[in-house]
């Protein structure tokens, strides 16, 4: 429950139907009565009763009124759930009593969701486990697959894919290389979000958000406690080593140009959260998301298969490169208070709202415009234009950011929406290019 | 009118069987009332309630004052014809020996009032604070129960002495 000024307190209070009574009897127990009575907003007053004559506290004893409001819903339980709690001293008055309100608190879902509400209790949950000696705890499974934001994953795999059926278009692709330059771009991803967790918790971006979603708002296992910060450190260093390990033995097979390619990515991805460049703080996460999760990942993926260059790969990872950047940038929507407030600057804190939502119609138009230019310019097979298919998708987008921009949950389907449309896209990209080469 | 009697009225068994919410009030560290809706769940003797550590106050003000009340007044949350009202004063326990698992003794009843803890529950990868819980246990002392569910009227006071 959080504190409420009196007046809008007892307003709230007249709309109620239920309301409750407490205040410690002579024998130290608490008593609390359903009673019926007349708030004053004005007056900052609240008349209670009829009231039995033993039913009432002493005069000027310090009572508490609780108002609250459920709605029943058979078969699942109740919501629209709201209450305030008023205190102050009692005096009697007729066949009943006067509170004169001193303060107030209470909760509403329809204005906290509780979701909200939850997460703003995490500190104080955080300290009350502490002092039981108890940890919150998850499966094995489960804290690896929110610590490394395993479905994330689709943003690796669709510009590898892209990179390896380039690749099969030039008649170079190599399963083996494929699969390895893959596992390295995977392990870089994962310990990319290891990373950005790391970071966000120190610079309090992830603490100051109390509007987390699946999308948003980090994997929250430091947060809540569920992986110690030395724990993720060292996973992060591990998925690291893995990618850059990966990285060198496929430059040492295919070619040296590779560690140019992985240095880049690398690079990119420590240089998003980590100071000193932070260029996520710079308003820079979508391009350097765009770069990383884009050509990068495609043209490594292409020189593992291929053992030399192309600006094939380039090209056909533009349309997914613009999308991943795109998916960051409706992500950051629910984050923006608790980013603004750690000093993280995204393109979405500065921005206003009409602002984010026509640098969202411009980046989905760029990615299918390009799409589209590039058949027509001979760079990608013709079939790639299947890909042009998800456009309802992106107008699903583009009307949700318009409704649900400023409520977090209600955003959420937009935000997995946007996230199909750069998959779905990639994918039918991907199919796109098989067509080509197996027709 | 005071009855002594060794076990929670009837009449307030079916309170308790139905109520969707009821109000829990504490006494905080300052000694003045406080007050939370809570789901009841009870086996007929005692009162169980269970909170998040996430809304971890009112549990620390049971600690320090196990002195609590509970009412059963809302006849939104308490679908029973012809409508009566109990308040229930008695002693809490917090029992959290196990926050992770302990309370899941309870699910039986909760859900049976709010099925869609389920759904909840299956998402608790998502939530993991809001499914660590402690159990608040009342034992009962004394009820006090309105046949018409009027305060104005005096209640019916039943003693609960060997409730256990």
């Amino acid at each position: 429950m959080a504190a409420l000024e009196v007046a809008e307190a007892l307003r709230r209070a007249g709309s109620y139907p239920h309301a409750v009574l407490a205040y410690v009897g002579a024998d130290g127990y608490p008593v609390n009565i359903a009673v019926e009575f007349t708030e004053s907003v004005d007056g900052a007053l609240v008349d209670v009763g009829p009231l039995d004559q033993d039913l009432r506290p002493g005069p000027g004893q310090e009572v508490e009124l609780t108002f609250s409001h459920i709605r029943p819903q058979p078969g699942v339980g109740y919501d629209e759930r709201r209450y305030v709690n008023l205190w102050g001293p009692s005096t009697p008055a007729g066949d009943g009593l006067r509170v004169a309100v001193r303060r107030a608190s209470g909760w509403d879902e329809a204005e906290t969701p509780f979701f909200e509400y939850a997460e703003r209790g995490v500190p104080a949950g955080r300290d009350y486990l502490d002092e039981l000696g108890a940890r919150p705890r998850l499966s094995g499974l489960w804290t690896v697959f929110l610590a490394t934001r395993l479905p994330f994953l689709t943003a690796t795999l669709i510009p590898v894919g892209l990179g390896g059926v380039v690749a099969a278009r030039d008649n170079a692709f190599h399963t083996l290389w494929f699969v390895l330059a893959l596992v390295a771009a995977i392990a870089v991803h994962l310990g990319l979000n290891m990373a950005n967790d790391i970071f966000d918790d120190a610079n309090g971006a992830d603490a100051a958000n109390v509007t987390p979603t699946p999308f948003s708002g980090g994997s929250r296992v430091l947060q809540y406690g569920l992986v110690k910060r030395r724990t993720m450190i060292g996973g992060c260093a591990a998925l690291y080593a893995v990618s850059i390990g990966l990285g060198l033995y496929l430059a040492a097979e295919r070619g040296w140009g590779l560690v140019g390619i992985g240095a880049v990515g690398v690079a990119l991805s420590l240089a998003y959260s980590a100071p000193p460049l932070r260029l996520v703080h710079r308003g820079l996460g979508e391009p350097v998301t765009a770069l990383g999760f884009g050509p990068v990942m495609a043209v490594g993926t292409y020189f593992a298969c291929a053992g030399r260059w192309s600006w094939q790969p380039v090209l056909a990872s533009i349309p997914v490169a613009l999308l991943i950047a795109l998916v960051l940038y409706v992500n950051q929507i629910p984050d923006r208070i608790g980013d603004a407030a750690a000093g993280k600057r995204t393109l979405i804190v500065r921005f206003s709202p009409g602002q984010v939502q026509a640098g969202y119609a411009a980046g989905v138009a760029g990615a299918y415009l390009c799409i589209v230019a590039e058949v027509a310019a001979g760079v990608t097979p013709a079939w790639t234009l299947l890909a042009l298919a998800t456009f309802p998708l992106a107008w699903r987008v583009r009307n949700g950011l318009r409704a649900h921009y400023e409520s977090p949950y209600a955003l959420m389907p937009t935000m997995q929406s946007n996230i199909l449309l750069h998959l779905l896209t990639g994918l039918l990209l991907v199919i796109g290019y098989v067509i080509a080469v197996v027709s | 009118m005071s009855d002594q009697t060794p076990l929670l009225p009837p009449a307030v068994i079916e309170l308790l069987d139905v109520a969707l919410v009821g109000e829990l009030t504490v006494i905080d560290e300052s000694g003045v009332p406080i007050t939370y809706p809570l789901i009841p769940l009870s086996d007929g003797n005692v009162i169980y309630l269970t909170s998040s550590v996430l809304f971890s106050r009112k549990l620390r003000h049971i600690k320090a004052n196990p002195k609590v009340c509970f009412s059963l007044s809302d006849p939104v949350a308490i679908p029973v014809q012809p409508f009566h009202r109990a308040t229930i004063q008695g002693d809490a326990r917090v029992v959290e020996d196990d926050v992770h698992d302990g309370w899941e003794r309870l699910l039986p009843m909760w859900r049976a009032k709010e099925p869609a803890i389920d759904f909840f529950l299956k998402k608790r990868f998502g939530i993991p604070l809001f499914f660590e819980r402690s159990v608040i246990e009342i034992t009962p002392q004394r009820v006090l129960w309105w046949e018409d569910g009027r305060a104005s009227q005096p209640a019916r006071v039943y003693e609960l002495a060997g409730v256990s």
